[in-house]
């Protein structure tokens, strides 16, 4: 199982796994919709979106459960549409982990082995489990049932079964949906560190956006099927190319209006009773409706400085941070993020508390609603 | 509202009781008790008629059972896949197979096989190429296992597609995404995990093949099981011999049923 670094950066190499314009219809509805995608080897690529975008549908046509209506699916430069999920050198996690229960979590994670024709020898299986369980700091464990296992233990038996096989791409479909947010948190730390330390491609899927961004080398946002927006986490977050992957990637405020003015990089936002300015996203037109996406944290809420006159409504402790829900007599509801630092210098504020809020022009970003 | 489910449980089960309980009667008569005894047991189990009606029952539903848990579990797997009409379609006939009254199904299997039979016979007449007389087919043995095998298929469907439909879809997904061919992850993972519905069903079949009297009545020819042995001597008068083989066919009944019964409750294969 062991691999020298892997270098992360894949300039020049041919990538691993491809989509070209791959579609999946199901009757009427299409689940998946002309989506083009080149997986680079070695890194870790997330697909994110909510429910029914097309993300699993996406990783069951890379496992080979969904052949494509249309376009086609590539592994290693071959077009596979056709091969079925036994012949395809990948393995996945699922979601519930899919462990068989009649099986021991040795014969388990031995399965795939088994499979091999030749068949390799006893000696051999029982050594590479042993060695695989140590992997996933499982030392001992060949024997348990699986339902004598706690479910943080039942993921990285799933884990172990997978990666035993050494395969060219890791597919994990919310791997983390069962487990509780604390063994989550330290799931994706080793997930990560496993990633790093054994090279091999993972491809994610998930509609948690904390642990695409924490994990993720790429990440594909994906909505009704197609793919909004494919970036780095710090591209997705800073550079969001709408409104959608800007909600989706982190938390912002979104006040909408019509486009009213450019002025360079900045544009000019018509808003109800005011107007606001940012800086104007990809793509954005003079006239059409946008909205002004403001991060929380880039929001400076004051007693008695410039900005907007606001009413604290709530107020949320979160640690490191505050977390207060202000309200603007015309633009509404929003949020802004106070840090221990922001406190030290302006103090707390008290739900009814009236108040300022300000931010830069550049602190603001211009983007179009779809 | 209990003293009533009291009342008709007593009126189910004492007559069984009772039944069970004259059985060890050492009296001639069957209706009275006349001291413990085990003699009509032996008196049973000598009897050669009995004996070959026990036997001819034991072949009977032991290979009707295995024919009707091979089948139904193929039938069953198969359904698993259809889709939409179809399936509710196959699913409602599976149902009223079950639902059917036994003597309906005895007259109408004895029409279908009678009718059959006489197309066949002249047939079998008219290619007959060796000397002598063709070979006829004729109710018996083979008539009486095609029927209850037929029913039983139906008990084992419903029961092994219960099993099925429980079993995550992933389970066998897993399987072919580490590497196993359709038919590895039919032996290792499908045939493991619903075994026990298989075995449930197996057990049901043999126990209806075992006990039943209308359908074997229509179809059995000239061979004799044993409810139609009971049958047949009851109307020459109850003696504690019919009640001692009645208790004896009650037990194994009972014995399979719950068998059965533990199976389909078990939750983990182990």
């Amino acid at each position: 199982m062991q691999s020298a670094d892997t270098p992360t950066s894949n300039a020049g190499r041919a990538p691993i796994a491809e989509f070209r314009a791959a579609t999946k219809q199901y009757g009427a509805v299409t689940a998946a919709d002309q989506i083009d995608l080149a997986i680079m080897p070695g890194e870790f690529l997330s697909f994110l979106g909510p429910s029914g975008c097309g993300k699993t549908t996406a990783l069951r046509m890379l496992a080979g459960f969904e052949v494509p209506s249309s376009g086609s699916v590539h592994l290693d430069g071959q077009q596979v549409n056709l091969v079925p999920p036994h012949k395809r050198p990948v393995n996945m996690v699922f979601q519930h982990y899919a462990l068989f229960p009649h099986m021991t979590v040795a014969d388990n994670i031995s399965y795939g082995l088994r499979q091999q024709r030749p068949k390799p020898a006893a000696a051999e299986i029982t050594r590479r489990v042993e060695e695989t369980l140590t992997t996933v700091r499982l030392p001992g464990f060949e024997q348990r049932r699986i339902w004598e296992m706690s479910g943080g233990q039942q993921q990285r038996v799933a884990l172990a079964r997978a990666l035993i096989n050494q395969p060219k791409i890791l597919l994990l479909d919310e791997p983390m949906a069962a487990l509780d947010r604390k063994l989550r948190r330290e799931m994706q730390i080793e997930l990560q560190s496993l990633q790093r330390a054994l090279g091999i491609t993972f491809v994610l899927v998930t509609h948690d956006q904390e642990e695409a961004l924490s994990m993720s080398d790429r990440i594909c946002i994906m909505r009704a099927g197609r793919i909004v927006q494919i970036g780095t986490p710090r591209q997705l977050y800073d550079a969001p190319l709408n409104r959608y992957v800007a909600d989706f990637v982190g938390k912002s405020n979104f006040f909408a209006g019509p486009l009213s003015q450019i002025d360079g990089p900045i544009g000019t936002v018509s808003l109800p009773g005011q107007s606001g300015q940012g800086r104007l996203g990809q793509g954005v037109q003079k006239g059409a409706n946008v909205s002004l996406s403001v991060r929380p944290e880039q929001i400076t809420l004051t007693h008695s400085g410039p900005g907007l006159e606001v009413l604290i409504k709530n107020r949320i402790f979160l640690g490191e941070h505050t977390e207060y829900l202000v309200n603007h007599g015309d633009l509404g509801d929003f949020l802004i993020l106070v840090s221990r630092q922001g406190e030290a210098l302006e103090g707390t504020f008290e739900p009814g508390e009236p108040a300022r809020a300000h931010w830069k022009p550049e602190a603001a970003l211009i983007l179009n609603n779809d | 509202m209990r003293i009533y489910a009291i009342a008709v449980y007593l009126f189910l089960y004492i007559p069984i009781g009772i039944i069970a309980l004259f059985s060890f009667s050492a009296g001639r008569n069957a209706s009275e008790f006349a001291g413990f005894s085990v003699k009509w047991y032996g008196k049973a189990l000598s009897n050669p008629f009995v004996m070959d009606a026990l036997q001819t029952s034991l072949t009977v539903a032991l290979i009707s059972a295995i024919i009707a848990a091979v089948f139904g579990t193929m039938a069953a797997l198969a359904l698993q896949n259809m889709t939409g009409r179809s399936r509710a379609f196959f699913d409602a006939l599976i149902y009223i197979a079950v639902m059917i009254p036994g003597i309906v199904i005895g007259i109408s299997t004895l029409i279908a096989i009678v009718t059959v039979f006489g197309w066949l016979n002249p047939i079998l007449v008219a290619i007959w190429p060796a000397e002598g007389p063709a070979p006829q087919l004729a109710m018996g043995l083979g008539t009486l296992i095609a029927a209850h095998s037929l029913f039983n298929m139906a008990l084992v469907i419903i029961i092994v597609r219960a099993r099925i439909a429980g079993m995550d879809r992933s389970f066998t997904e897993a399987s072919a995404d580490l590497y196993a061919t359709p038919f590895g992850t039919f032996r290792q993972i499908t045939l493991p995990l619903i075994q026990p519905g298989i075995l449930a069903g197996f057990l049901l079949s043999f126990t209806f093949s075992f006990d039943d009297f209308i359908i074997a009545f229509f179809v059995a020819g000239s061979n004799t099981t044993l409810p139609i042995y009971v049958f047949s001597s009851i109307r020459r008068g109850v003696t504690p011999e019919i009640n001692a083989i009645g208790t004896m066919v009650l037990s194994l009944s009972l014995i399979l049923l719950i068998t059965a019964q533990i199976l389909l409750q078990r939750k983990r294969t182990t």
